[in-house]
């Protein structure tokens, strides 16, 4: 097929032909984008600090991770988008393959096997398939026309579906609803008809007892019922919960200032360099600084959607939208679980909590938005 | 457009991805809507309910125990006092683990079975939060292992407390009595709060008639904990207030003659002020180091203080009931004068025994004495002789003319008979016996031969050595007379003993009286005049045994032990400077035999009082005194002087 699209503008659009070809599109650089992950993640370093009982050592650990994952970030933006769409499918068969092998030969870890160890060096397959998998989706509908077919929605249900059963079976509840959410949101742009959407939210809905009954491990039973009664287990699985909404309450509008927050500092609560960093930040700086937070990731938000929107090819559009909403979900659901919204999956708060697998591939999702936002416009050449 | 063909479309793409990037982002932002609500439901609506939950995290009320008051003796000598105390603590909550965590602790220090076992019964009674202690008394070196490996011990805590310490040992044992950890029972009767952070509560004696006054009122303290419960800083507090710190009227170092002076005995001696009602002295020996107890004492110790033939646990000045003897006399002495029976002339026929008129079987009532003269003191002997020589046949006679009841009425206010009411715990009221009294209790008529033995003090007639000071402090003070007490001031403010209603007798037998117990000790044939000897100022006396009853409980014991056990109490009563009295002293030495070594005893505390202390005006006391006196002091004051010489 013809790859030289019959392009037709959408209004407004035509300025873009008469652009010159800015010194950020050369050195492939989105400069609204790199500004507000500069000033989430340097905002993050700051709530770390004092979350990390301010230990200067968690500090430059995180640093080093931010510089190569930043470095890793640039280095994928400077690839040809046409490259990375060719390369997705051969990416989502390794990936899907290195799955397979983690329950074989991986590690474990708190009664999860999630890594693989190559030569010293331990990373987790899962994380890379966070962006391996909408990859592959938005690769398959690329060539495909949109809205897309029935069967060729089916198809890419299935892709999606054994790296997040495999993901979940580690179990890794939170990267698995992340992986999913990928793919789906890919499947959701591409323009797939409404019917299908209602139809798949009842399912999911029917579902639900089953997967309950059958699916769902012990302890993420636990989680659930936890949500919903805190209180039936204090000291136990409920523990995390209150003390992180204490730690939240409390902090009030203003915040007990930086370094002071109570809750986090006298070690009531768990996992506050983590997951639940959030609480710290909420505590610290108040809703004040929710907000302020709140508002980094809106504008981040908003500005991957912008370049999905300016996308010239459906692969780019469908990719950097769902990169877009994935980083969303990781916002939404870290901070729903946090607050006691939702249950207690294992997911970060996205580029603030302390973690350097989750760091790389978060800005190396950035490093493609960016790709796409300064891909080579065809028209003015 | 066909559908076969489905040719990529991009406008209309682009149009639809548009459109469902609109959605999605209604969808973001309602998402995102959700979130801050909730934060600010949390933040905002609900913050003052999760701030009283952080705080209630991070801060702990705790009791901080107020500091137990001191005793001191009238010069200032420590008789109690409080040290710190080490222990090992664990608080329930903190610890996941228990049996672990004692497992651990038993590798790093030793500790008992015993101290877990109690550990374990304290454990299931208190909240758990409380720290429940473990070990008492840690040493220097434990405090450091335990410290050291503190990150492997969550919930395991050194407390530092202050315990109570007798620095005298057992020399104020009997008049101090002792604190021990608060039992179950003490659990119910006392304020808890204010003994919210007290392990211990004064048990018997002084420590536990004055334990409002030395307890002190609880202070607590708001202190910010981790999630351990570590505690990292006060945040307020307010500090308890301290027990009153008390004086004695008693003399530690007089107190330590008497108890050197009684030696090997079992016995007791007590020495009161009469111008004042306050104690000197009060000894009972065998004793024993209250400073066991406190703590908790180990049931093989308590076991052997509890079985010792010797009764060391009995507090005999106060417990010890025992017939007075002739160390009454004086006092039947003096009713024959008041009521007017006898008088200062009057003598009675003395042929070494007495027959009471109209006893059809003629019995012969002995007297007592007679080992030293078979024909008795006198062809005839009149009331003077009487008590210098310690005549019974002539008090035979007095008995039987002034009659039980006359005798109970007189001798009744002298403290007789009834509790004198000193601030201690524990006191016997002994037995004045009279008609009235028999019919009540014995269901029996009087019969007029009790009478006569009543007259030399045996018989139903029981006196603690106690009540036998007191009694003789009235005789010397003539009748003017006190509750004798031992708490002479609270933190420097002078606490006033309660007089008593005076004992009105007329001047000249209360002179006649005092005379003839001079006679006693200064008279030529006084029955203690060997304590005269070289004695500074002149002094009254009486000397008394009696025969010892109720021995069945030591029938099992072997023979020699119990003919040791037979023999006579020997008992001595005094007052001294004759003319002005300052100190009086009753003696009785358990089994004893001869009255004269109570004497013996009681002249030694005169002089400890008198001269050594000074309290006799008119003694121009030589430098050599004085020096014996200071090197005495100081080594009282000194803690290593507690072990006696025995």
């Amino acid at each position: 097929m013809n790859q030289t699209d019959f392009v037709r503008q959408m209004p407004g659009q035509s300025a873009d032909l008469a652009r010159r070809v800015s010194i950020w599109q050369r050195v492939h650089i989105d400069p609204i984008l790199l500004l507000l992950l500069l000033t989430l993640t340097v905002f993050g370093l700051v709530v770390l600090y004092s979350a990390g009982n301010q230990n200067s050592a968690i500090l430059v650990r995180q640093g080093r991770f931010l510089l190569i994952a930043y470095i890793g970030m640039i280095v994928i933006a400077q690839f040809n988008l046409e490259r990375i769409r060719r390369l997705a499918p051969l990416a989502y068969v390794v990936g899907v393959l290195l799955l397979i092998a983690v329950p074989l030969v991986g590690v474990g870890a708190k009664g999860a096997q999630r890594w693989l160890s190559l030569g010293g060096f331990r990373f987790q397959p899962s994380e890379v398939m966070k962006l391996v998998v909408p990859m592959a989706a938005a690769w398959y509908f690329s060539s495909r026309a949109l809205p897309p077919r029935f069967k060729y929605i089916l198809v890419s249900l299935v892709m999606i579906a054994v790296p997040t059963v495999l993901i979940a079976r580690q179990p890794d509840l939170g990267t698995s609803i992340l992986i999913a959410a990928s793919g789906l949101f890919v499947l959701f742009l591409s323009g797939i008809g409404w019917r299908f959407i209602f139809g798949a939210v009842a399912l999911a809905l029917c579902s639900a007892w089953p997967m309950w009954q059958f699916v769902l491990l012990d302890y993420q039973r636990t989680r659930i019922l936890t949500l919903l009664n805190p209180e039936s287990d204090k000291l136990g699985a409920g523990w995390n919960i209150i003390q992180s909404k204490t730690a939240i309450g409390s902090g009030g509008w203003d915040g007990k200032g930086w370094t002071n927050g109570t809750q986090s500092q006298l070690d009531f609560l768990p996992e506050s360099h983590t997951d639940f960093i959030i609480a710290v930040l909420a505590e610290e700086w108040g809703l004040k600084g929710v907000l302020v937070l709140l508002g980094i990731y809106v504008a981040i938000i908003l500005r991957g959607l912008w370049i999905g929107v300016n996308a010239q090819h459906s692969f780019g559009r469908l990719l950097a939208g769902s990169i877009t909403l994935t980083f969303f979900v990781y916002v939404f659901v870290n901070m729903g679980m946090v607050s006691g919204l939702l249950p207690v999956v294992g997911v970060p708060l996205p580029l603030v909590s302390q973690g350097g697998t989750s760091l790389v591939t978060l800005l190396a999702g950035f490093g493609l938005l960016m790709a796409i936002s300064t891909e080579k416009r065809i028209i003015g050449q | 457009m066909s559908n076969q063909i489905s040719l990529k479309d991009t406008y209309t793409e682009r149009r639809i991805y548009f459109a469902r990037t609109i959605v999605v982002g209604l969808f973001v932002v309602a998402l995102l809507s959700l979130l801050v609500v909730r934060y600010f439901s949390l933040q905002i609506t609900e913050h003052d309910i999760y701030v009283t939950q952080s705080d209630r995290n991070r801060v702990q009320l705790q009791p901080v125990p107020p500091k137990r008051g001191l005793i001191y003796d009238r010069n200032g000598v420590l008789l109690a006092e409080n040290r710190p105390s080490y222990s090992l603590t664990i608080v329930k909550e903190h610890v996941d683990d228990i049996g672990e965590t004692i497992t651990l602790l038993q590798h790093l220090i030793e500790i008992d079975d015993d101290h877990i076992k109690k550990f374990q019964r304290l454990l299931t009674r208190r909240r758990p939060h409380a720290a429940v202690p473990l070990k008492l008394k840690l040493t220097e070196e434990e405090i450091a292992i335990v410290s050291v490996n503190r990150y492997r011990l969550p919930g395991v805590d050194v407390d530092a407390q202050l315990a109570r310490h007798y620095p005298q040992g057992e020399l104020f044992t009997h008049v101090l009595g002792y604190v021990g950890r608060i039992s179950e029972k003490e659990q119910f009767e006392i304020d808890e709060v204010n003994y919210s952070g007290t392990n211990e509560i004064g048990k018997i004696g002084l420590e536990q008639f004055y334990e409002k006054e030395l307890h002190g009122e609880v202070g607590s303290q708001n202190v910010e904990t981790n999630a351990r419960g570590r505690v990292l800083r006060v945040l307020e507090r307010s500090d308890p207030e301290p027990g009153q710190d008390i004086t004695l009227h008693i003399d530690a170092y007089v107190q330590k003659v008497a108890h050197e002076a009684l030696g090997d005995y079992r016995g007791s001696v007590v020495a009161i002020d009469p111008k004042t009602g306050g104690i000197i002295a009060m000894v009972s020996t065998p004793s024993f180091d209250a400073n066991m107890f406190v703590g908790g004492i180990s049931s093989k110790n308590y076991n052997a203080l509890l079985n010792s033939p010797d009764r060391p646990l009995v507090n005999r000045s106060l417990q010890g009931q025992y017939a007075p003897g002739s160390t009454v006399k004086p006092i039947f002495g003096l009713a024959g004068l008041h009521y007017g029976v006898v008088t200062t002339e009057s003598v009675v026929r003395d042929p070494g025994w007495y027959l009471l008129p109209g006893d059809k079987s003629k019995r012969r009532y002995r007297d007592w004495t007679w080992k030293t003269r078979r024909t008795g003191h006198a062809k005839f002997v009149a009331m003077e002789q009487a008590i210098a020589e310690s005549c019974d046949t002539y008090f035979y006679d007095l008995a039987h003319q002034l009659g039980i009841d006359r005798m109970h009425d007189f001798s009744k206010p002298f403290g007789f008979g009834s509790k004198v009411g000193i601030d201690n715990t524990n006191e016997r009221s002994g037995l004045l016996p009279s008609r009235e009294w028999k019919r009540r209790y014995k269901r029996l008529p009087w019969y007029p031969g009790e009478t006569i033995n009543a007259g030399i003090g045996q018989g139903y007639l029981l006196v603690t050595p106690l009540q036998l000071a007191t009694g003789i402090a009235a005789l010397a003070n003539r009748g003017v007379h006190f509750s004798p007490r031992l708490l002479k001031s609270k933190n420097g403010e002078e606490i006033p003993v309660p007089q008593l209603p005076k004992i009105e007798v007329d001047d000249r037998h209360w002179d006649f009286i005092h005379h003839a117990m001079s006679e006693v000790v200064h008279g030529a044939r006084g029955s203690a005049k060997a304590i005269s000897r070289g004695a500074k100022y002149k002094m009254g006396g009486k000397t008394g045994t009696a025969q010892v009853i109720g021995i069945a409980q030591d029938a099992e014991y072997d023979a020699d032990k119990i003919s040791a056990r037979h023999r006579d109490n020997a008992l001595f009563v005094g007052f001294a400077p004759l003319e002005n009295p300052k100190i009086v002293v009753a003696a009785i030495l358990e089994n004893g035999e001869k009255s004269s070594r109570a004497a013996q005893i009681v002249r030694k505390v005169f002089d400890a009082y008198l001269i050594d202390q000074q309290m006799l005006d008119d003694t121009a006391a030589d430098d050599s005194v004085v020096d014996k006196n200071v090197a005495d002091r100081n080594d009282l004051n000194s803690r290593q002087s507690v072990a006696m010489s025995r």
